[in-house]
């Protein structure tokens, strides 16, 4: 567990276990244009937000990832009618100390000339930041892991989230930092959960982030439960939660991080990305498993480690996801884009501190550059959406 | 389907808690005897159940909380026999309205107009 291996050290003292330039749009109509860019370059990844109304979530969101420890350089790409202003997500790019550039489609003459001048910036970007950000020894204690889970079924309560949780405490026990989110899925669980608070503060921000979860779901009348999580054996959103939180492991819980809050302090933090109350309520909580995976990058994972027993195919820019199934045969069925087979446990061929050890060194082995499944398969899902949450304090330790 | 993932290679299951009243299918199987991982004594298996899905451990009264993890997930809608698959069919979610009205073998959505 205390295995080193060499980073890239950023201007606020975060490290990265990548050197991406990310190309980030303004509207949906730039989004053409950005992954046309990005199209067959080495290290350069794309997100965008589609609205052309501009939502302060979002933007929070998107220069959280802009300055993510991953990230060496940014361009901003905006068509020029928007709300949304790529000049000042630049701006905030270059404070952070590094590389930035921006333009609107418009005014370079439009689709042609847009992916010339962006491909060339971008080309520069990655020249100059390969040369010139410093390497550095990093260890486990220097990492933050997200963890989403999806696609679940029978096995990821049993084997899949559960190993997790066993290398969540072996990460936290190691001085890094764990982060789990879908809140809406610890529907049931209230006092379980708050058993977990590590003191009285967090523990009033459990509750609090608990009972707005379950009031948004009863007024959308939506659970965090899908057909396929029935088909695979799942009766309730009260199993499925019971299984989802297990890939907490059994560290307290330092406190609630809202989207794009970077975790003020090592340990194991709970991310909210529920909607805060608002005049108007968009969409619905967790509207799929990429939207909570950027959750989790933008809070400062450089690796999200994804529990699927049906077998997702997604990936994610920014940061390696790492496929972790509970089911063997979807792992043999999948092969191609599974990372881990926690299977095994349940067919009793290895115990569970076993495969904990065996994913910490799968970890460690992405960390110094191996890429995961889905990385090398070219998946870069996202999806940044319209949303409320009231602005995080930014005394309680928000860097991003 | 390769050889190996062949229903009836081998028939467990699994109970998570000490309380529980249902057990997690390890193995996809058809009606007979199982094994419940780690204990000596079995169960019947009353009709085929997939993985990941879950079997009664005993009789369960209508009305009464289905324990799976060691806390209740649900309660059960029906009565239910020992060996029954317990699902949708039989067990109601106590928060989750919507979910009463899925396929019960699908988990398909059919409350949704499409035109």
């Amino acid at each position: 567990m205390d295995s080193e291996f060499i980073g890239y050290l950023r201007p606020d003292g975060r490290k990265g276990v990548r050197n991406l330039v990310l190309v980030v749009y303004t509207v949906e109509c730039a989004q053409f244009v950005a992954h046309a860019i990005a199209e067959g370059e080495e290290d350069v990844h794309v997100v965008g937000f589609p609205g052309c109304y501009d939502n302060e979530y979002a933007i929070r969101l998107m220069l959280a990832l802009a300055r993510h420890p991953n990230v060496g350089a940014v361009l901003a790409v905006g068509l020029g009618c928007e709300y949304t202003r790529p000049d000042r997500i630049a701006d905030v790019v270059s404070a952070s100390g590094r590389p930035s550039d921006w333009f609107y489609i418009q005014e370079e003459g439009g689709t042609r000339a847009s992916i010339a001048r962006g491909k060339e910036t971008v080309r520069l970007m990655r020249e100059r930041i390969r040369e010139e950000t410093p390497r550095v020894p990093m260890t486990l204690a220097d990492l933050t892991v997200g963890c989403e889970c999806g696609g679940s079924d029978g096995t990821s309560g049993l084997a899949g989230n559960p190993v997790v949780g066993a290398f969540f405490d072996r990460l936290v026990d190691a001085g890094g930092t764990a982060i789990f989110e879908e809140i809406v899925e610890m529907i049931g669980l209230r006092e379980i959960i708050l058993a977990r608070a590590a003191n009285d503060t967090a523990k009033e921000q459990l509750a609090q982030a608990y009972d707005k979860a379950e009031r948004y779901c009863r007024e959308v009348r939506q659970y965090s439960v899908s057909p396929g999580n029935f088909a695979g054996g799942l009766t309730t959103i009260e199993e499925k939660s019971m299984g989802a939180f297990a890939k907490s492991g059994s560290r307290p819980i330092q406190g609630v991080l809202k989207v794009a809050q970077t975790p003020p302090h090592p340990g194991l933090w709970l991310l909210d990305s529920v909607p805060d109350e608002h005049f108007m309520q968009f969409g619905y909580t967790n509207p799929n498993d990429t939207e909570g995976i950027m959750d989790l990058i933008a809070a400062g994972s450089q690796i999200v480690l994804f529990v699927t027993g049906r077998g997702s195919v997604i990936g994610s820019p920014v940061s390696p996801l790492v496929k972790v199934t509970g089911n063997s045969q979807t792992y043999r069925r999948m092969e191609e884009d599974m990372d881990f087979d926690a299977g095994r446990i349940l067919s009793g061929e290895i115990g569970m501190a076993e495969a904990a050890d065996e994913l910490a060194a799968l970890v460690g082995r992405v960390a110094a550059g191996e890429p995961s499944k889905p990385e090398a398969l070219g998946h870069r899902e996202y999806f940044v959406m319209y949303k409320h949450q009231d602005t995080p304090n930014l005394l309680e330790g928000c860097r991003a | 389907m390769r050889t190996d993932e062949l229903p009836g290679t081998t028939r467990r299951c699994f109970k998570v808690h000490e309380g529980d009243n249902v057990a997690t299918m390890l193995d996809e199987a058809t009606p007979g005897a199982l094994t419940i991982l780690g204990q000596t004594q079995g169960l019947d298996l009353r009709e085929p159940v997939g993985l990941g899905h879950k079997i009664a451990l005993r009789t369960i009264a209508a009305g009464e909380p289905i324990l799976k993890f060691g806390v209740p997930i649900g309660h059960a809608s029906i009565d239910i026999e020992a060996g029954a698959w317990v699902h949708l069919h039989n067990c109601r979610s106590n928060y989750d309205e919507r979910s009463q009205t899925l396929d019960l073998h699908t988990g398909a959505a059919t409350d949704t107009a499409y035109g």
